[in-house]
């Protein structure tokens, strides 16, 4: 158990292991599958009319977004130039899907189908739709545990998006609330700002929304101030997830790809 | 003089329990139910510790608690300890639970459970992810209540498949 818990030896039999179980896993989950296929084939044709209807609205909406995202990007890639520094490249990113089973209670922890065979490492970042998830911790062959951002051991260097103040946004074990820790009673945050990812730590991707700033106290008598964010995630209701290769590791694969490439 | 060796039937029922007791560990509950669920591993595993303890012993707990503790992403060897323990225990005793009331054996695999997760909650404070639920203790409260529908159904089991 130290061993485990200290160093990586048993990362081998650990995924060894998470073969034998992932089928029963996946047994697990087919109930829910074979639901969610039953609902999905049984919609009515004026719901899917609907659907559609909103989804080409939201289509054009988010196209002409895109639009003036990519004039800013060409622009911020011209005023980087002229700071002389690397442009961030567009991170690579993989969908994968939620297996539905229960790990140990209290614990913030997810299943995923996707594993080495897809490139999954340790320390991975998973996003969602609306904004960082958590950090891949074990990577089966077929499947990965996933610990979230709401967990109480997980902690997540973010930023203020308004004026860039940065802290560390800590789990607190229920599935609607991180902690911001250690600031100070009289800085410069409100209610409603948006905290974004800040990208030290070099873990997660810089600028991925994280949540936003429910509750702030200051109490004068407490050294620092209690900050509630809501997490932006649906941490507990998607069932697609993004797995995230920020850009130093993709940087890593290609040049190892290159050597290849050159032999 | 060699004792004549009974062919060892119904191996695969045995494991078959365990693979259906780890398959309802991992079923999905909803929120207000997942911390009442019964230790299935664990109880299964005292029957059978108590059914045949020739077959099922410490070693096959040991292993149980490794794809247990796969299975929830806990470290590993923490499970495995609680049910090797839990193995101990029981063949130490299966004299004793035998002949006790069905009543009587609940209580004891309440205690028994107790022990375990007192364990479990040793190493998890160690590593600094305890909690301080009281909820935490549930498994073993429901496991108890569920032990003698369990016995009965497992003995039916055992006695269909002739496992001795």
């Amino acid at each position: 158990m130290i061993v485990d818990h200290n160093q990586g030896h048993l990362k081998v039999i650990r995924s060894a292991l998470s073969t034998l179980v992932y089928p029963l896993q996946y047994v697990v989950n087919l109930p829910v599958e074979a639901a969610v296929w039953i609902s999905n084939s049984l919609v009515t044709r004026s719901n899917l009319l609907e659907e559609n209807d909103r989804l080409k609205q939201e289509h054009l909406l988010l196209s002409s977004k895109l639009q003036r995202y990519e004039v800013l990007e060409t622009e911020n890639r011209r005023l980087r130039k002229l700071l002389e520094s690397s442009f961030r490249l567009n991170d690579k990113v993989l969908i994968a899907e939620l297996v539905a089973v229960e790990l140990q209670s209290f614990r913030r922890q997810i299943v995923i189908n996707k594993g080495q065979r897809e490139g999954a490492y340790d320390g991975q970042p998973i996003v969602d739709a609306s904004g960082i998830m958590g950090q891949i911790v074990h990577v089966g062959p077929f499947s990965s545990t996933v610990l979230l951002i709401t967990d109480p051991n997980h902690a997540l260097p973010v930023q203020v998006n308004r004026n860039g103040l940065r802290a560390i946004a800590v789990g607190t074990g229920q599935n609607d609330k991180l902690l911001l820790e250690h600031l100070p009673n009289n800085v410069d945050i409100r209610v409603g700002d948006l905290i974004i990812s800040s990208g030290l730590g070099r873990r997660f991707p810089s600028g991925y929304p994280v949540g936003q700033i429910e509750k702030i106290s200051r109490d004068l008598g407490e050294t620092f101030a209690k900050v509630m964010i809501k997490p932006s995630a649906q941490l507990s209701q998607s069932r697609e997830v993004l797995m995230v290769w920020p850009y130093e590791h993709i940087n890593e694969i290609s040049t190892e790809a290159a050597e290849l490439a050159i032999k | 003089m060699i004792a004549i060796q009974q062919p060892r039937q119904g191996n695969w029922i045995i494991v078959m329990s365990f693979v259906v007791a780890i398959m309802l560990m991992a079923l999905p509950l909803p929120d207000w139910a997942v911390n009442w669920r019964p230790a299935w591993v664990a109880i299964v595993l005292i029957y059978w510790c108590m059914a045949v303890p020739d077959r099922v012993g410490i070693a096959v707990g040991w292993f149980l608690g490794l794809l247990l503790d796969v299975q929830q992403s806990t470290v590993l060897g923490q499970n495995a300890l609680g049910l090797a323990l839990i193995a101990f225990i029981t063949i130490k005793s299966y004299q004793r639970m035998r002949v006790y009331p069905l009543a009587q054996q609940a209580v004891l695999v309440c205690f028994y459970l107790l022990l375990y997760e007192l364990i479990m909650l040793w190493i998890t404070g160690y590593l600094g992810t305890s909690t301080r639920d009281w909820t935490y203790w549930m498994p073993a409260i429901t496991s108890m209540l569920l032990w003698p529908w369990l016995f009965i159904v497992m003995r039916d089991v055992r006695r269909k498949y002739h496992i001795s």
